[in-house]
C-alpha cells in the first residue's frame, strides 16, 4: 500500500531536488503507474509533470528524450522507429494496453531499474547516456549495475544515433503479461551488442557473447556456440514465471531468433 | 489537497487526499461509469481521457489531474450510446462491466487514428479485458462503428 503525505509540483528541478533530499521518506513521482506495485510511506511526493520533461528531440547525431516521455510516444516516434529499426516499438509494443503506456515513463523506468522492465532490456543495446540532476551524464550501463550514487534525479536521456540493425525479442506466457525473459540485439558494422533481461533480475550486456559473435559468419554452429555462451555468462535465476533453467535455454532460443532477423536484413 | 479539474465541461475544485487515486475521487464524484476492476492497471475498465488521452484511473493519482481535463463515459453519452448498440449487435456486450472502458479505449482510438488497419485496432483495444464474451465480436463492432462515423462525417 502507498502512502502519501503531502504532494508537491515543482517549477524548477532546483526546488524539487531540494524538496526531494529535505526527508529521506520524499519520493520522485514519475508517471505513478507502477506505484501500486509496492508499498511505501511517502512523505511529499515530488510530481516531475510540471517541469516540461516530455520531449523526444531528434539531433543530428542523437535523440534526446526528456524523463517524463511516455512510453507510447516512445513506441510511435518515426524517427526513432526508423533509426533504431523498430527496436522501441517492438520492446514496448506488448505492455498492456495503450492506457498504461501513456502514463509509464521513460525515467521512472530507468531510474527504478525494473529487472521484469522489456525497454531496458532494448536501450541497453543503444549507445544511451543519462543525465542525472546532481551527477551529471552517466552511462546507462553503469547506472543499471550501480543505480544512482546518492539520491537525484533523472533529466532526461541521451541515445546516440548509429547506423545498424537492432531486434527485440521476448517470451510470454499470454500477451501483455509481463515477460519471462527477454533480449535485445544490436548489429552496428561487425560489432554486436545483446542484452537479456527479465533474468528475472534486471537487463545486463552478454560481453562475452558478444565478442564471440564479432565478425562471426553467422552458421548454425556459430548460432549455437552463442547461445551456449549466452546461457552460460549470465546469472539466471526462478521465481513464479519461470525456472532458471527455462530461463537458460529460452535465452538461447531467443538469441537465435535475433540473429535470424539479422540474416534476414542481410539478405 | 485541492486540485481544480474540468469533468466532462464542468469545472470543479475538489479536495483530496494526496494519496487518493482517480478512479476513487471520480466515484466519489458520482462519476460511477468509471469500474473498478483489477486496480493494478491492467484490465482497462477504470479507462478514462485525461486530456483527451485514455489513462488507466485507477493508476493515476488524482493529484496528477490537477488543472486538466477528464472525460469519463457519462461525458460521451451519444457516441457510448452508438458503440454499445455495436457491441449488443453481436453479442460482445454480456454482462457489460468492461464496457465504459472499452468504450472509451474506442473513442481515443477514434480521436488519434484516421482509418485504423485492424492491427491499429487490436494495438489500442489490447488494454481492454473481456471475461465474458471475446474480441473477434469487440473487433467487428469498433469497425463497423467507425465505418459508421466516416458516413456521418460525409453526410
Amino acid at each position: 500500500m502507498i502512502t502519501i503525505r503531502t504532494y508537491f509540483f515543482p517549477e524548477t528541478l532546483e526546488a524539487a531536488y531540494e524538496k526531494l533530499t529535505e526527508r529521506k521518506n520524499n519520493a520522485v513521482i514519475g508517471g505513478g503507474a507502477y506505484l501500486k506495485l509496492g508499498s511505501k510511506a511517502i512523505g511529499t511526493a515530488v510530481d516531475l509533470s510540471k517541469l516540461g520533461l516530455e520531449y523526444i528531440n531528434e539531433e543530428e547525431t542523437f535523440f534526446e528524450i526528456g524523463a517524463m516521455t511516455t512510453f507510447s510516444k516512445m513506441m510511435l516516434n518515426e524517427g526513432l522507429n526508423k533509426h533504431f529499426t523498430n527496436l522501441f516499438q517492438q520492446s514496448i509494443e506488448d505492455i498492456v494496453g495503450m492506457q498504461l503506456k501513456n502514463m509509464v515513463t521513460v525515467g521512472a523506468t530507468i531510474y527504478s531499474r525494473y529487472g521484469f522492465s522489456d525497454f531496458l532490456t532494448a536501450l541497453l543495446v543503444t549507445d544511451t547516456k543519462v543525465k542525472l540532476f546532481k551527477a551529471g551524464w552517466v552511462s546507462l550501463e553503469e547506472f543499471l549495475e550501480q543505480g544512482p550514487a546518492e539520491r537525484d534525479i533523472l533529466e532526461k536521456i541521451r541515445i546516440e544515433k548509429r547506423k545498424g540493425f537492432y531486434n527485440f525479442q521476448e517470451l510470454r506466457g499470454s500477451s501483455s503479461d509481463y515477460s519471462i525473459i527477454n533480449l535485445a540485439l544490436a548489429k552496428e558494422g561487425e560489432e554486436y551488442r545483446v542484452a537479456v533481461g527479465a533474468r528475472p533480475t534486471r537487463a545486463k550486456l552478454a560481453l562475452n557473447t558478444m565478442e564471440f559473435l564479432q565478425n562471426q559468419e553467422l552458421t548454425n554452429e556459430n548460432v549455437k556456440k552463442a547461445g551456449d555462451i549466452l546461457s552460460g555468462e549470465l546469472a539466471f535465476g526462478t521465481n513464479v514465471r519461470g525456472s532458471k533453467e527455462y530461463r537458460q535455454s529460452m535465452a538461447k532460443v531467443l538469441l537465435k531468433k535475433a540473429l535470424q532477423e539479422v540474416s534476414k536484413d542481410e539478405n | 489537497m485541492k486540485i481544480n479539474v474540468k469533468i466532462n465541461g464542468k469545472e470543479k475544485a475538489l479536495e483530496i487526499a494526496p494519496d487518493d487515486y482517480l478512479s476513487e475521487v471520480l466515484r466519489r464524484e458520482g462519476h460511477l461509469g468509471v469500474k473498478k476492476g483489477c486496480d493494478t492497471g491492467s484490465c482497462g475498465v477504470c479507462t478514462i481521457h485525461v486530456d483527451d488521452t485514455a489513462v488507466l484511473s485507477c493508476g493515476m493519482l488524482a493529484a496528477k489531474a490537477d488543472g486538466k481535463t477528464v472525460t469519463t463515459i457519462e461525458g460521451v453519452q451519444e457516441k457510448a450510446e452508438r458503440i454499445r448498440y455495436e457491441l449488443g449487435k453481436r453479442g460482445v456486450d454480456q454482462c457489460g462491466y468492461c464496457a465504459p472502458g472499452t468504450i472509451m479505449s474506442i473513442l481515443y482510438l477514434e480521436k488519434v487514428v484516421k482509418d485504423p488497419t485492424e492491427e491499429e485496432i487490436n494495438r489500442y483495444m489490447k488494454g481492454n479485458y473481456c471475461r465474458c464474451s471475446g474480441y473477434v465480436g469487440q473487433l467487428e463492432a469498433v469497425k463497423s462503428y467507425l465505418e459508421g462515423q466516416k458516413h456521418e462525417v460525409c453526410e
